[in-house]
């Protein structure tokens, strides 16, 4: 049992536990191991990076509405902008996760973050579903008919009517959106903490 | 992108030409990134290696 009284303060045990595991040269390093060296690292900043578009498109779509994104030549340029990002963001998250899967970025301590990954990956693909919901048209139309029996046959249409307008529409823009942004927030601290994954080789064989 | 995709039917496998395309695409833009040259600059050591 330590001798040291804990901090009577929770702000302070917060910053020492901070500084602890995540000291600033571990938050924003300026060195990084030589097997980082390598295209299939830079799949996760490229995901992380589309997602920033997604989120400043889909930001100006939910501030002049639908009409705008449908009816005028910028409004559309701005849905094609959110849309296509939007392919993008999977695309290298696909690409991340195979990435990841074939180093097994598991390892020594970091299953949390590869189980966040899983996570958003998930979120993700129910805020890209609400989004099709959302688009006010007769796409959005057809999708949200043909899923509401998906969804009714799940046993969830109680709870999520794909029918209601509204209720994807706040999904989409609000709730998955933020959901999303955390983990990935929380995806890249555990990342900052444990640092990256030495490759199986570098370990002398080792798969534990 | 208002008419339909036409597919590929190969025994069991029924795909459309772009999600094959796309899949294709992913693969060799993953085989590019394992073997192309990364550009090294002063910043790699071991520093936050565990």
């Amino acid at each position: 049992m330590s001798t040291q009284s804990k901090p009577a303060s929770w702000t302070l045990r917060v910053r020492q536990a901070i500084d602890r595991h995540l000291p600033m040269d571990h938050l924003l390093p300026d060195r990084q191991p030589y097997y980082v060296g390598s295209w299939v690292y830079v799949f996760g900043v490229v995901t992380i990076a589309a997602l920033v578009w997604v989120v400043v498109s889909g930001v100006v779509l939910s501030f002049f509405g639908p009409q705008w994104w449908h009816d005028s030549s910028v409004g559309r340029f701005f849905n094609s902008l959110h849309f296509w990002a939007v392919q993008l963001f999977f695309l290298f998250m696909v690409l991340h996760l195979w990435g990841q899967y074939f180093m097994a970025g598991w390892r020594h301590g970091r299953a949390a973050t590869w189980m966040i990954g899983v996570v958003i990956f998930g979120t993700s693909i129910l805020t890209a579903f609400t989004g099709y919901l959302s688009q006010q048209n007769f796409d959005g139309q057809f999708i949200a008919l043909e899923a509401k029996d998906a969804m009714n046959s799940a046993g969830a249409g109680a709870f999520f009517n794909v029918l209601n307008f509204g209720q994807m529409y706040g999904l989409h823009v609000m709730l998955l959106p933020i959901g999303v942004t955390f983990l990935v927030v929380a995806h890249i601290v555990l990342v900052r903490v444990r640092g990256v994954v030495k490759p199986i080789d570098a370990e002398g064989g080792a798969r534990s | 992108m208002d008419s339909p995709a036409t597919y590929l039917h190969w025994g069991f496998i029924y795909i459309s030409w772009p999600n094959l395309l796309v899949i294709l695409g992913m693969i060799v833009l993953f085989a590019i990134a394992m073997i192309a040259p990364f550009p090294h600059s002063e910043g790699t050591d071991d520093v936050n290696a565990k």
